[in-house]
């Protein structure tokens, strides 16, 4: 005869216990599974970095769009269709050639999951999120991404409750690129500023 | 509203999309974990302030004395997390889902069978 006692230790596998608490929740009517597999499914396949890339495609497009971008990006992105948890209050960074702007959540993954979807791990990393603040010049170079001394480098921290994206700086030859193709030159990682956005 | 099955092909041609590069969920139960925290959190049952106080006190518990050898998983913390909060709120105990999970883990499917072999 087992006894659970002994065996109900700490280690049990996360999805046991995930697994363990859902089924409780379900029977205690306090969540229903449609909702949460509608949650999960919206973060696995509709919301992601694509809708920020169309953002950002729209600013670099449309000078009309892209003041009000910055003067209320809520609303801005609000106008595209990307709204909903952690998008409430959007700040929108604008890069240029003298100014560099990164985002970092210090505490813990606060990110904009409107237009970026949910946080990759890097971001998630204690290392990341405490060596940005301390050396930002030197995490970005190891990114790639290498400032001139004269570029001023601004870290964000998503503590409260505002929400950040970052705008990149347009790359040269893209001029007579439509949308759609700017959008696809827009990656993650230059919206959160540890990247520039590439030239084609 | 129909139910979309979470049956996922992670290899093949129905895997999930990735952002650049990497699973959103590196495993099916970050994704339930997630899930849950969501509905309940839309439902009102929880706040998701109080949730992300929690995940900010595990994150920095963890840290602050990093088991040796262990690499930072983050949606463990964002368990912990949930388990918190449920169980502060009154809606679930830590003991419940203790038990619960043991139960599972001596469930026949998962079963290792060495006791029956054993006689």
């Amino acid at each position: 005869m087992t006894d659970l006692r002994q065996t109900a230790d700490p280690t049990l596998s996360p999805a046991l216990r995930v697994e363990a608490l859902e089924s409780l929740l379900l029977e205690r009517g306090l969540v229903d599974s449609a909702t949460v597999e509608t949650f999960i499914r919206t973060y696995e396949t509709a919301v992601g970095p694509m809708n920020g890339a169309k953002v950002v495609a729209k600013a670099w497009s449309d000078p009309e769009y892209r003041q009000w971008l910055l003067e209320d990006g809520t609303a801005a992105i609000a106008s595209l269709g990307f709204k909903g948890p952690q998008g409430e209050h959007m700040v929108v960074l604008e890069n240029s050639p003298t100014v560099h702007n990164v985002v970092v959540c210090t505490l813990c993954s606060c990110y904009p999951w409107p237009v970026l979807g949910l946080p990759p791990s890097w971001y998630k990393d204690p290392a990341y999120r405490s060596r940005v603040v301390k050396e930002p010049r030197a995490v970005l170079a190891e990114w790639g991404t290498e400032l001139g001394p004269d570029v001023e480098l601004r870290v964000y921290d998503s503590s409260s409750e505002v929400r950040y994206l970052v705008l990149p700086e347009r790359p040269p030859g893209t001029e007579s690129m439509s949308e759609e193709e700017l959008a696809a030159l827009v990656t993650r990682d230059a919206m959160v500023g540890v990247r520039k956005v590439a030239a084609p | 509203m129909t139910t979309p099955t979470l049956d996922l092909d992670i290899e093949g041609p129905a895997a999930p999309p990735r952002s650049n590069g990497e699973l959103v969920f590196a495993e099916p139960w970050e994704g339930r974990a997630f899930g849950l925290t969501m509905a309940l959190v839309h439902g009102g049952t929880i706040s998701y302030g109080a949730f992300r106080a929690a995940l900010i006190e595990r994150i920095a518990a963890w840290e602050a004395d990093p088991p040796p050898g262990e690499e930072f998983r983050y949606y463990r913390c964002w368990l912990q997390a949930l388990e918190q909060v449920t169980a502060g709120a009154g809606l679930v105990s830590a003991r419940d889902v203790e038990e619960r999970s043991a139960a599972f883990a001596h469930r026949p499917a998962g079963h290792d069978h060495r006791h029956d072999s054993a006689g």
